[in-house]
Parts: C-alpha cells; structure tokens; sequence
C-alpha cells in the first residue's frame, strides 16, 4: 500500500506527465470533437481512424515539399477532408452501409499511405514549442497546457467553435435534429442525407487536423503504425463522454493521460504491465457503455441510415 | 416520378428488371476497370512496370514451387473468418471483431498446445475445440451488452479487438502464462512456446504441393453454413430475423436468443481459424504480438465482397490470400506491397458501389425491401439496439 502511495506519488509528481497527457490527449481531442458531430447528426464515422492517418501523412508530404508547417497542416485537413468525401458520399449518398465503407476507408488510407511513404519517403519534422506568456507561469497547468508546440494551439479555438456550430447555429440544430429524428426532419424540409455528410465532412477536417498535429506537433515524422488505432478511441472517448462535448474532451484527456502513463511508467523506473494501460481506453470505454451509457442522452438515431420510403 | 407502374410487390419492381441488370454489369465494369486502372497508376507512377508486378503475383501466389499450398493455407482461416461473418450478417448483426476473436482463438490453442502433454489427437482436438469456444465467447459477450444493455456489437466488438491485442501482448511477455520459458530463443519474449508435435495439424501432399488441412476444414464450414442458413428451420428464422425483424417478432423468433447464437457462431469461426492458423504453423507454431497479421479484417472484407453468400466466399478467400502471398513476392520488383491492401480495399469499394447506386436510385421510388444487408438496414432491425431490446 505504502508502496503504491510512492508510485503514484512520483508519477503525479512528474511534470512531464502533465504535458505529455495535453499532447496525447489533444491529438484524440481534435479527432473526438468532429467525432462528436458527425455523432450527433447520427453516423458513426469510423474511418476517423483513416482521416487521422491521413491527414499525418498529407501534412508530411506537404511540409517536406514546401517547408512550411502552414502548408503542412493545410493539406492534411485536405487529406482528412478527402477520406470522409469517401465515407460520406458512399454511405449516406448511395445507401452502403457506414461501417463497410468505414472499414474499406481505412484499410484504402493504410494501403495508401503506406504505397506513397514507401515510394516518396517524406521527411516531416516537429515544429518549435511556443509559451504564452504569463499563462504559461501558472504552477502545473500552466507548462502543460499553454506550454506546447504551436499547432496544439489550434485546439483551444475549435472547442468553443464547435460548441458555437452545435448549438448556436441553424446547421448544428439541424444536424442534433437529424441524428435524434430523421424522419421528422425530412417532412420539415430538412435534407437528412446532406446534413449527414457534412457532419462527416467536420469529422474529416479535424480528422486530417489531427493527424498533421501528430506529425508536426508531437512525433516529428509520419509512420503508418503511428495512429494505430487511436480514432477509435476518439470514438470510444465520444461514447465515453455521453455525446457532450464537455464529456468527450474530458475523455480525449483522461485517455491521453492513461497513454502519458503508459510511456513514463519505464521511464520512472517502474515495470508496471504496459498492455493494461494500453488496454484502459477500451475497457473504461466499454465498461462505460455498459454501465451508464443509458443515463446519457445518445442521439436516438445513432448508426441508423435514413432512407426515405413510402408508406 | 415513375408513372404507370404496377403496385410495388414486396420485393419492389424496377421499371424495367432487364435494364436494370445490364445498368449493374457496366457500373461493375466500370468500378472493376477503375480499381485496376488505379493500381496500374500507382505501379507506373512509382516507375515500375504493371506485367512485372503482375508476373510477381502470380508467382507469388500460385506458380513459384510450393506456393499454390502457401496460398490455400491461408485461404483456410480466411474462409473461416468470412464464413462466421456471414452468419452474423445475415440475422442482422455486424460483428466487426473477428481479428480479436481469431486471437483469443490462437491463444486457446496455444494454451492448450504448450501446456497440456497428452497422447494422441486429444491437444490437438481439445485446442481447436477450444479455440472455436474463446473466439465465440468474446464475441457472446458482445451479444451480452447488446441485449442487456444495447450497446451497439459493432463498436464493442470493435473495441474489444484493441483490448485482446494487449492480452495477447501480455501472454507472450508474461512467463506463467505463454511466454517462451527457453533462454535460448533469440525473440522469446514476444513469443510463446511453440507447440508439442501433438497439436500440429497434420499435412497432406497432393501433386507435389504441399495441403494444408485448415482449407478443407473451411471449404466444410462453408458448406455447412451454407446448408444450415437455406435448408433448416433454424437458418430460416436467423436469416428472417435479419430481413425483417419485425416479422420475427410476431411469428416468436426469439431476438437475444437467436442474436446471441448467431454472435456466438460468428465468432467461434473466427476463434477456430485462429487455432487452426496457429496448429498449422502460422509463425513457427508459435504464437506471437503480431500473429493474426489481420487475417481477421481479411475475412471481413471478403465476406463483405462476397455479399454475405458464403459460396461465394471461397473464390474471393482464394483471390485475397493469393493476393497475400503474391504480395511477399513483389519485394524484387520495387513495388511495395502495401499495394495489395490497396487493390484488396478498392476492389471491396468497387463491388459495393454499383449495387449502392442502383438501390440509391431505387429507394426514392418504391419500397425498401432491397436484398441484404449491404444496404442500410432500415427501421427496428438496425442500429443501437435501442428498439430491440
């Protein structure tokens, strides 16, 4: 017991810790929060797993031709955007089913990726830390939030943003309608479908995002085993955060932390099993569903296509 | 919008059906020309030339000495994956997890296989037996949560794939569980022990090449399921419960039970191809981190090429792990081989959209009963779970 005092002592005594946790979980973040729309408007994206890697590997080949990290961060929302083109206009423009295309999306972006890496090899780099100033002084947030590499930056804007395009705009009541109530939609005028793939089309810019922040901001070059399954915690942090938005950034932090743990434990000098880490998102995430995903209010047409028919 | 046409039947008439089919033909011309024409883009724009790669392919995959054998055995767990995800699909459940479900399968018998010294078939036997049981356990339990709680299959399913990832990583690494107890073994600690000779799948020679028993034993399960789905009571009432559930529900087919049994069926196919893979010397007998080398998301999309006819699967198991094994050939001509997960991905696309567009098209004008699943399944059979409870 007193021994678990000391570990747990010395890891939330570690200011790495923090800023590794905001780096991690920000990179789930800016793929959760177009999760959480595309959600909302009733799909489940899950080739956000391929916007990610994506956007990581438009966002190196474009920086590695021009230099320049704007560039770099363009093409990867690009890249991002085009997957959930894909993804979008194959299941909710023709009627295939959203997780075949999901599925045939990112086996495509691995295929992709990797063909193009092998043949180009592009050579991506981490941009340089910036503190802001005084917000940066304060004690163990402050490193680790307002202490980062600039693109991390970009994250804080787009959560008021999303919030702002959720739930002050006519789209994003259309959207929340569409995922609730599709048919109701459709009598009122309201293009069901369209409001479908653009939700999904949000999801893939800040997919594509995502995965330029991985490479520019946090791991410095593209590897195709660097998203390794990571969009789906960003679904999983969606569930887990009960379709709020407040609930799926807490759950892009709290699984970034379990990540953070997971890559300092060796460091500290503790031979804690990894795989258990590795594993936490999932179970927690599961775990979640089971327990309480009925208290939260989960868009009533979630993963259910809307097809108009006659009666 | 169509005018004069005859009351939809419950099957929904197109205007005219003759039209229609040929419409299909060249829209599958068209996106199979496509995916080819972009594959040969990839190879030429990287400064290769396609007969080359076409040549390595085909040698890789059937012509070389013993690669024809290389190519069934691994159709084998293919198939098998392919076949369970039919099952599932056709009482209307997506279970997307079958690269976990062949892992806790592989584990089973590689539990079996390095711990328990008997005579006999009985390692063997008992692995594969035990094999099938892990795989559709997991996927049972995704069943659980659907009907106790509904929680959608598909992403738990999903979910539970990165969770057995880690289990597998910590079997192999742990010494009390699977890993190598042998100093000797360079790389032990990223595999386990490989298998007593007694739970080896034994090997058939036929024209030289060498049989692999694991196809038979797929090329059987399609067959049974094939028979089980069309000829029996049971296959009846799963695939009605998929088609139209709200049907099953009036004439008393029992959702959870029979969902459960599909889920159950689905997955212990995935965990038998995974023991099968693993007593057919998938690496070295032994299991390790990377061993499904996604022979699971393989067979998902074969079934899904296959649209759920589990005869169909076999050729299309054939063509992806000819594919698979035509792919390790292509080193020598300076093509990647990440181009096979690209032509295997676009080929799936390619047999998705022309049935999509013309059920697309369709909907607007008649009723929804359009065959499959493939299309959104629509109204109480789809989705969360929340309504069918």
């Amino acid at each position: 017991m007193g021994e678990a005092i000391t570990i747990l002592g010395d890891i939330f005594g570690s200011p790495t810790i923090y800023g590794s946790a905001v780096r991690l979980g920000a990179f789930l973040a800016f793929a959760a929060l177009g999760e959480l729309v595309a959600e909302k408007a009733g799909t489940i994206n899950i080739s956000v797993e391929g916007g990610l890697l994506a956007g990581a590997f438009g966002a190196t080949l474009a920086f590695d031709l021009s230099g320049d990290p704007w560039a770099g961060l363009s093409v990867g929302m690009a890249a991002g955007f085009l997957v959930s083109l894909v993804q979008a206009n194959v299941s909710h423009r023709l009627a295939a089913d959203q997780f075949v295309v999901g599925i045939t999306a990112n086996v495509l972006v691995l295929g992709l990726t990797g063909f193009i890496d092998a043949a180009v090899d592009p050579i991506g780099a981490r941009v340089s830390v910036i503190s802001i100033p005084v917000l940066v002084d304060i004690p163990f947030i402050g490193p680790a939030v307002f202490g980062q590499t600039w693109p991390t930056y970009l994250l804080y804007p787009l959560i008021p943003l999303t919030w702002w395009l959720l739930y002050r705009t006519r789209w994003g009541l259309e959207v929340r309608a569409v995922g609730d109530n599709p048919r109701s939609c459709d009598v009122s005028g309201i293009d069901v479908n369209k409001r479908r793939r653009e939700a999904i089309y949000y999801g893939g810019l800040l997919a594509g995002l995502g995965g330029a922040f991985l490479v520019l901001g946090q791991t410095g070059s593209f590897d195709s085993g660097s998203v390794g399954g990571r969009g789906f915690i960003a679904i999983a942090a969606v569930y887990f955060g009960g379709w709020t938005l407040r609930g799926a950034l807490f759950g892009a932090l709290l699984f970034g932390l379990a990540d953070a743990f997971r890559l300092a434990l060796p460091v500290l000098g503790y031979q804690i099993d990894a795989q258990f880490l590795a594993a936490l998102p999932y179970l927690m995430t599961l775990a979640v569903m089971y327990f309480i995903t009925r208290q939260f209010r989960q868009p009533a047409a979630l993963a259910q296509p809307f097809i108009r028919r006659r009666w | 919008m169509r005018s004069g046409a005859p009351e939809p039947s419950p099957r929904g008439t197109l205007p005219a059906k003759a039209d229609a089919r040929s419409e299909l033909v060249w829209l599958y011309v068209l996106t199979i020309g496509a995916t080819l024409a972009a594959a040969a883009l990839l190879i030429v724009a990287t400064g290769n030339s396609v007969a080359d790669v076409a040549r390595a392919l085909l040698d890789g995959a059937f012509l070389a000495p013993g690669r024809r054998g290389d190519t069934l055995k691994i159709a084998g767990p293919i198939l098998m994956v392919a076949v369970g995800m039919v099952i599932g699909v056709k009482a209307g459940f997506f279970n997307i997890g079958q690269e976990g479900q062949l892992l806790v399968g592989a584990m089973a018998m590689a539990l079996i296989g390095t711990k328990i010294a008997a005579p006999g078939p009985l390692p063997l036997v008992g692995g594969l037996v035990l094999g099938a049981v892990a795989g559709g356990s997991l996927a049972a339990l995704a069943a659980l949560m659907r009907f106790r709680r509904g929680v959608p299959e598909t992403i738990s399913t999903l979910l539970l794939v990165f969770v057995v990832y880690q289990v597998i990583g910590y079997a192999v690494t742990t010494a009390w569980f699977l890993g190598d107890p042998d100093p000797r073994v360079p790389g032990r600690i990223t595999a386990s022990a490989p298998l007593t000779e007694e739970a080896r799948l034994p090997i058939a020679w036929l024209f030289g090449e060498e049989i692999h028993f694991g196809f038979p034993i797929g090329l059987a399960m399609a067959g049974m399921v094939t028979f089980f789905l069309s000829r029996t009571g049971q296959g009846f009432k799963l695939r009605l419960l998929g088609s139209n559930p709200d049907v099953a529900h009036q004439v008393g087919v029992d959702r959870s039970r029979f969902g459960t049994m599909a889920l159950f069926a689905s997955g212990a196919l995935a965990g038998f191809g995974g023991a099968v893979m693993l007593a057919g010397g998938a690496s070295g007998f032994r299991l390790t981190t990377g061993f499904s080398t996604e022979v699971g998301w393989q067979g998902l999309l074969v079934a899904l090429v296959a649209r759920s006819n589990p005869l169909l699967c076999i050729p299309i198991a054939v063509v992806f792990a000819a594919l698979r094994t035509g792919g390790a050939f292509l080193a020598a001509t300076g093509v990647d081989r990440t181009i096979v997960g690209i032509v295997q991905a676009l080929l799936v696309l390619a047999l998705l959209i022309p049935p999509a567009v013309q059920s697309a098209r369709h909907h607007r004008t008649s009723h929804h009963r359009f065959s499959g699943w493939l299309f959104a399944r629509t109204g109480a059979g789809s989705g969360t779970g929340r309504n069918g409870q």
